[in-house]
């Protein structure tokens, strides 16, 4: 009985020291940073930084120097964290949340399907591989759920209808699902771009149409409703939505979300997420004629000589809210005059 | 020294007496890490290590410390301490010498601890009477043997992925019946006297 605790407690001590002395002797250094700049991320191992997950984030940044402004599901706090621990400057706090966008609206009940691919494993990569997919439109969302699968944050889901759907709230700017898309219909905007084509196709205007109900068929009515003239360098003008390829594009730097291009579309392509229709209102005894507002007006809705009181015109206001935040005398109210489906 | 018997021991432990085949022992590390050839290489190595190591060491407290005083009943708990110490320690060599082994290996490091093959090996060990230098052979063949036998299944699961499965076979399903199928294909060996 002796003998066998004291054999068995020995066996223990012996390799017990034996380890002690083995983990002072093989003692890895480990950068204490690499360990709270794991405990900042958010630990979703979603691959946006492009490093092997959030354990291999923070040893690049800790040791390697890395851009420590890549973690985009943990947005600015995160970064703004790692940036005290590390130094160096932190987020930019006017950046806006980046959000996946599905641009198609193409579902089952706008598009037919040209074949019955009926296979036992049904993903958009396979599907896409037969004649691009089993879609009348070639470009639109094949609806078997690959950017489902691979989305970290459980923000994609395919609708009754067989079409993606993000759900931007959930969404953390990881993009894969872009990456993941094979037709490339998933774009990053940022969260604030509230007005979207919600359309990928590059056909012509007849065969777009043909193949989707709520097809972009580049007629350019959006190019000429909208009220943003954009000079460029040569000295060309261009307005904030364009058509190129036979589809027309927004450019979120300069878009104001007005929406009239969403309003003038014929197949209602273009989604406005804003469902308020505002219009601006001056308020009188506040206003002191300095013509602000109506030089930021894009559609020259506001009348007025210098130092007397200005007008909107109810009818040409489109309630981008441009003149609200330009006014410094709180002198222009917004109001919502109707609610849109 | 014998070398024919040392031969012997070598291919018996690898082919006739497989771990795998032969004697079912160490299935789990088997049907985990046999997905993919790399990894299957690099359990094969860390085992291989261990089990040298633990099967050299267990003799020697089998002989020295556990015969003389008649404690042969506590063997399978000091067996358990010491293959865990020495799995430890691996872990900690391995990651100061070469953390590029150590990524690559990762969690089948610690996973040896508990694979039973080790165990197997050192008792196995002890019951045949080995002497220290057969001892070591024997447990490196073994530890080959479980490798080897690690890498043929991973190679054939690799192209599992690509053949058309019924859906109730899709999986481990799979794994388990072609690994019958091979053990059934060792059992050529069986019988064999060296």
């Amino acid at each position: 009985m002796i003998n066998a605790i004291l054999v068995l407690g020995g066996i223990g001590l012996v390799m017990g020291l034996f380890l002690a002395f083995a983990s002072k002797k093989f003692e890895v250094e480990i950068d204490p940073n690499v360990e709270k700049i794991m405990d900042i991320l958010p630990g979703a191992n979603c691959g946006a930084c492009g490093f092997p997950g959030c354990g291999g984030y923070a040893e690049a940044v800790a040791l390697e120097g890395a851009n420590p402004t890549l973690c985009a599901p943990g947005g600015s706090d995160v970064v703004n964290a790692i940036a005290s621990i590390m130094g160096g400057e932190g987020a930019d706090p006017n950046a806006v949340k980046q959000v996946a966008r599905v641009k198609c609206q193409g579902d089952n009940s706008k598009t037919t399907k040209i074949y019955d691919y009926d296979v036992e494993i049904k993903t958009c990569a396979t599907a896409s591989l037969y004649f691009g997919g089993d879609k009348s439109c070639w470009h639109g969302c094949l609806g078997y759920g690959d950017c489902v699968a691979v989305c970290p944050a459980d923000a994609i889901e395919i609708n009754a209808r067989g079409i993606a759907v993000v759900n931007e709230e959930k969404c953390i700017s990881c993009a894969k699902c872009v990456k993941e898309c094979p037709k490339n219909i998933i774009e990053m905007l940022p969260e604030n771009q509230k007005v979207t084509v919600l359309c990928n196709s590059k056909d012509k205007g007849a065969t777009a149409r043909k193949s989707c109900s709520i097809a972009c068929i580049a007629c350019g009515m959006c190019v000429k409703a909208c009220p943003v003239t954009i000079k460029n360098e040569d000295g060309t003008e261009r307005k904030a939505i364009t058509i190129e390829n036979n589809l027309a594009k927004i450019d979120p730097e300069h878009c104001i979300n007005c929406g009239l291009c969403s309003m003038k579309c014929p197949t209602n392509a273009i989604e406005n997420q804003i469902k308020e229709v505002k219009k601006a209102e001056i308020i009188e005894e506040k206003c002191i004629g300095c013509t602000a507002c109506a030089r930021v007006c894009p559609v020259d809705a506001i009348e007025g000589k210098v130092k007397e009181k200005h007008k909107v015109d109810p009818e040409k206001c489109i309630g981008c809210g441009l003149c609200y935040d330009k006014c410094k005398f709180d002198a222009i109210e917004m109001h919502v005059t109707e609610i849109r489906k | 020294m014998d070398l024919g018997n040392l031969f012997g021991i070598i291919f018996g432990s690898i082919f006739i007496n497989n771990f795998i085949f032969a004697k079912f022992l160490g299935i789990c590390p088997f049907m985990g890490v046999s997905k993919k050839v790399e990894s299957s290489i690099g359990m094969g190595m860390a085992v291989t290590f261990v089990m040298t190591l633990a099967s050299a060491v267990t003799w020697v407290v089998q002989n020295y410390l556990l015969d003389p005083y008649g404690l042969g009943y506590l063997q399978t708990i000091a067996f358990i301490l010491i293959i865990a110490s020495l799995v430890q320690f691996v872990e900690m060599a391995v990651q100061k010498t070469s953390p590029n082994l150590y990524k690559a290996l990762g969690v089948f490091l610690p996973l040896i601890t508990t694979n039973c093959a080790v165990l197997g090996v050192a008792i196995l060990n002890i019951q045949e009477k080995y002497n220290f230098i057969e001892t070591v052979v024997n447990g490196m063949a073994a530890a080959i043997g479980f490798t080897m036998a690690l890498i043929l299944l991973a190679g054939i699961r690799e192209r599992l992925e690509y053949a058309d499965v019924p859906r109730p076979f899709q999986g481990v399903a799979i794994a388990f019946v072609t690994a019958g199928l091979l053990a059934m294909a060792f059992m050529g060996f069986s019988g064999m006297k060296i």
